[in-house]
């Protein structure tokens, strides 16, 4: 009698040490992976060379340099351009999807994710080939070179749409029938109740989508380091300072300055959300369009441009990697896939990608559904959750070039502990991992809330253990979420270049990498074949991760359907 | 994974371990055109399989900023193929470790560091072959872009040519540094300064890497690419529409040389690879890219290069660009940095 009762409360009190060491150890993480590389960096911009305290004097000598400061205006230039024209266009192309009868929906949304598949270097190459000077659409650009702003803001426009698209497409999807047939019974004109009630009914949306593309955009790295010619932007100055010039501090000086707008847009984009209340009420009548030829036709020709300009963009890609010599020697060959002893490491430099993409999707998804599940469906220790939580949101706001020489300064000092990883396949895993943290975390939580609380309290009420409960549950019920959270680490593993850029080394070279010095040393074929390696093998996890997820909706999952 | 897999698959791992046991692995910093690489070290392998290089490359700059910057934990165990003026610089910040490889004395003394030719010391580098500037045109671009074919550095600064030329930039890039040093020692500073303001207005962009400049000369993306005669025999003999044109005012040169890093673990291996680099096996590898090598009698003449080639190479003074190799940069940078790639 008393031992049956004593063993539950030691189970339970045991059960709670492991939650805390759980939490603590999914801080840690964040604390080791994150805060005191960004801290380290900070230190590093206000120290001289030998590592004295000089206080603001990097920073006023970054301001004396016009050729540095000119790449903030430049940065903000090509940013708020490309911002301006995603938004317009994932908006119209979003609209079309929701709220039109167009025919091929489901086409265009499939092609219209493509670019995210592929490496931002990829678009910079194929606009070469497109508007170069040898290029097929040229005589376009009216004799403006696109090396330079033009060439940037097409290429961080065609991979930053899908993302918008995507943001675009789940706010207008929620509408509210009722506000559209009383608009219509008094007779307001289509044009106002567009006014009235559909803009202010994404407007979060909207803003949201506006700031996470113009952090995507002042942020990139890939596209203004292959095209941008003699236009430099914040990153590609990092860059310049800590791989051309081994000059660190200048190097974390950028840093900092590129880390102020994304950082602002992030804190802009956290006071939103919490704005956002339900909009939609338990008694919203979602709207369905009716069919109406002439929108629906020219929202089809509107979104199918679209889509022909990606599939353009992609289709140049793939023929510069097999054409012998561009632009005078115009028959195929499969050549410059071989990449014998070519800068970048060639099929190895593929497989240590694979590598990583399978470390990362395998380990972060573990790991990040684990801490977003502590967050939300465990009890106690409300303020290390919360904490958890806050930490596992900040990585949305860190470049990925400033988290890549972060870790150069925080791993690569003689006396860190964690000194050892430096060089190794593990420290790209981490620094992958963290980089693109925050979505799958969001992911994560939103999948949880979905499930009710009960299944928890009925397995502790059961005496299960909670790693129980969730190995048995919780997992199992949300594999369609960790599938889209693997799917999306591995993609962003393989085609990331920003933060790997600074931290790979000659035995974990990647392909991401492998394309811009393929680039650099002027192996154009070869840079675009491996861009076009590094889209199929994206592409072809992502088949498979649709045809598994289709699987597992129809046989494992049939429970979905009765709620 | 069954336990005989796993049984299986550890055999396999440690046998791995065991050949790699044996070998020793020597890290080679190297500026060596990367489409070389994999030879480099496959002829090396054939007289010492038990040495395994492990290649960290880039552009010259970009390895020189790096070693200099590694200075007080030096991750390289040795230098295969940098500019001499770089390996003057290191030399100068005491980072090479003096050594004669066996065979030095057959090398032409134009090639080895001086303190061995005129104080007798251990040379803390050897030099390995020439690289030599030039211009890569594109015929058929220059007749429809009405840009002739240049046959001086002067013709450059034509305004013809304004927006069709494209040159490396000399903070990363070898060859670039080597234009710019040589255009001061042809002309002196302040000259070579006035010629570099001119030709600048009529340059599209400067590049991260010295073959770039050829490599879009060769694809059209410009009709005028400065860059050295490695790259243009090579792209030309694979087909591209481009003629060398090699200045009349006379052409700046660079030694790829080789050093041993001081502080290195593994000086014995390190040796191996100096005693082979001096080596006639080696210079013949050196001579299917660069028409002058180190080695006395062993050049034969390369497709695409002219064959007075050693005349028309100016009487670079490699000192005084390792001396003034900071300076020349910074004020390259200060006057120029606008219109750069990185």
């Amino acid at each position: 009698m008393i031992a049956s009762t004593l063993m539950p409360a030691r189970l339970r009190s045991s059960e709670a040490l492991i939650r805390l060491a759980a939490l603590l150890l999914g801080l840690a993480l964040l604390v080791v992976g994150l805060l005191l590389p960004l801290l380290t960096m900070l230190v590093k911009s206000v120290q001289d060379r030998n590592g004295d305290f000089i206080g603001l004097t990097n920073f006023i000598h970054y301001f004396q340099v016009p050729a540095l400061v000119n790449s903030i205006q430049q940065s903000l230039f090509v940013a708020l351009l490309s911002t301006m024209l995603v938004v317009s266009l994932a908006f119209l192309c979003a609209y079309g999807i929701t709220r039109t009868c167009m025919p091929g929906k489901r086409v265009f949304r499939v092609l219209a994710i493509l670019p995210i598949l592929a490496p931002s270097l990829l678009p910079a190459i194929s606009l070469v080939y497109l508007f170069g000077n040898q290029g097929w659409f040229r005589e376009a650009l009216m004799g403006q070179s696109i090396y330079g702003p033009i060439g940037i803001v097409m290429g961080m426009s065609f991979w930053i749409f899908p993302h918008a698209l995507m943001i675009l497409t789940t706010a207008l999807a929620n509408s509210d029938a009722r506000l559209y047939e009383a608009a219509e019974a008094l007779g307001t004109p289509k044009w106002r109740s567009f006014l009235t009630i559909t803009l202010p009914g994404v407007r979060y949306g909207l803003i949201s989508c506006t700031f996470v593309v113009f952090t995507l955009a002042i942020t990139d790295f890939g596209v203004p380091k292959i095209i941008g010619g003699q236009y430099s932007v914040l990153a590609t100055d990092v860059y310049r300072q800590v791989v051309g010039q081994q000059n660190f501090q200048m190097g974390a000086v950028v840093s900092v300055i590129l880390l102020l707008p994304a950082v602002l847009s992030f804190i802009v984009d956290r006071l939103i959300q919490r704005r956002q209340v339900a909009q939609l009420s338990a008694r919203a009548v979602p709207w369905q369009p009716t069919p109406a030829p002439l929108r629906d036709g020219l929202f089809a020709i509107f979104c199918y441009s679209v889509a022909g300009v990606i599939l353009l963009v992609i289709g140049t890609a793939v023929y510069a990697s097999l054409v012998q010599f561009w632009p005078y020697k115009l028959s195929l060959t499969l050549d410059h896939y071989g990449f014998d002893g070519l800068a970048g490491g060639g099929w190895s430099a593929w497989f240590n990608s694979l590598k990583l993409a399978f470390s990362v999707a395998l380990i972060g998804t573990l790991v990040v559904f684990f801490n977003a599940w502590l967050i939300e469906k465990s009890d106690g220790f409300a303020p290390l959750r919360q904490g958890l939580h806050f930490m596992a949101m900040l990585p949305m706001a860190v470049p990925g070039m400033v988290l890549g020489l972060a870790y150069i300064f925080f791993f690569n000092q003689a006396g860190n502990p964690f000194n050892w990883l430096y060089g190794t396949l593990a420290i790209l895993v981490l620094n992958t991992l963290i980089h693109f943290y925050t979505v799958c975390h969001l992911t994560s939580v939103t999948a949880l809330k979905q499930l009710d609380p009960e299944f928890e309290a009925v397995g502790a009420s059961l005496k299960v253990p909670f790693w129980i409960t969730f190995r048995r549950i919780t997992l199992p019920v949300s594999l369609p979420a960790v599938l889209d959270i693997s799917v999306y680490l591995f993609v962003n593993a393989m085609t990331t270049v920003s933060a790997v850029v600074f931290l790979y080394n000659s035995d974990t070279r990647l392909a991401s990498v492998a394309v811009l010095h393929l680039d650099e040393a002027g192996y154009f074929a070869s840079a675009a074949a491996m861009a076009v390696l590094i889209f199929l093998t994206s592409l072809v996890v992502k088949l498979l991760h649709a045809a598994l997820t289709h699987v597992l909706l129809t046989k494992a999952q049939r429970w979905r359907q009765a709620t | 994974m069954t336990l005989q897999r796993s049984l299986i698959a550890s055999v396999v791992l440690s046998a791995a371990s065991m050949t790699a046991a044996q070998a020793t692995e020597l890290t080679v910093y190297t500026a060596v055109e990367s489409d070389d690489l994999q030879k480099y070290a496959e002829r090396f392998n054939q007289a010492h399989p038990d040495i395994e290089i492990r290649w960290v490359r880039d552009s010259t700059g970009v390895i020189t900023a790096r070693l200099l910057a590694e200075k007080d934990n030096p991750q390289a165990d040795m230098i295969w193929g940098l500019a001499a003026t770089s390996l003057l610089v290191l030399e100068e910040e005491g980072m090479l470790e003096r050594y004669a490889p066996a065979g030095i004395e057959k090398l032409d003394p134009k090639f080895v560091d001086v303190a061995y030719t005129r104080d007798g010391e251990d040379p803390a580098w050897v030099g390995m072959d020439a690289w030599v500037a030039s211009i890569c045109y594109n015929t058929i671009e220059g007749e429809k872009n009405g840009v002739p074919k240049p046959t001086s550095w002067n013709d450059l600064t034509q305004p013809e040519y304004e927006g069709h030329v494209i040159m490396p930039n000399p903070n990363s890039s070898g060859t670039g540094y080597l234009d710019v040093a040589s255009w001061l020692q042809l002309w002196g500073e302040e000259q070579g300064w006035d010629y570099m303001d001119r030709l600048h207005d009529n340059i599209s962009r400067y590049t991260h890497s010295g073959s770039a400049p050829c490599s879009l000369a060769a694809t059209g993306e410009t009709t005028v690419g400065v860059s050295f005669a490695f790259r243009g025999a090579r792209l030309k003999s694979q087909g591209a529409p481009i003629e060398l044109v090699f200045p009349e005012e006379g052409l700046g040169w660079d030694m790829e040389a080789a050093a041993i890093v001081a502080g290195t673990d593994k000086r014995e291996a390190a040796q191996t690879l100096m005693d082979w680099a001096v080596s006639q096996d080696a210079n013949e590898l050196y001579n299917e890219g660069y028409a002058v090598v180190a080695y006395p009698g062993v050049a034969q003449p390369i497709d695409n290069y002219p064959s007075n080639i050693v005349e028309r190479m100016i009487d670079a003074d490699f000192q005084w660009a390792a001396l003034n190799r900071k300076r020349v940069l910074d004020e390259w940078q200060r006057r120029y940095d606008s219109k750069s790639e990185e």
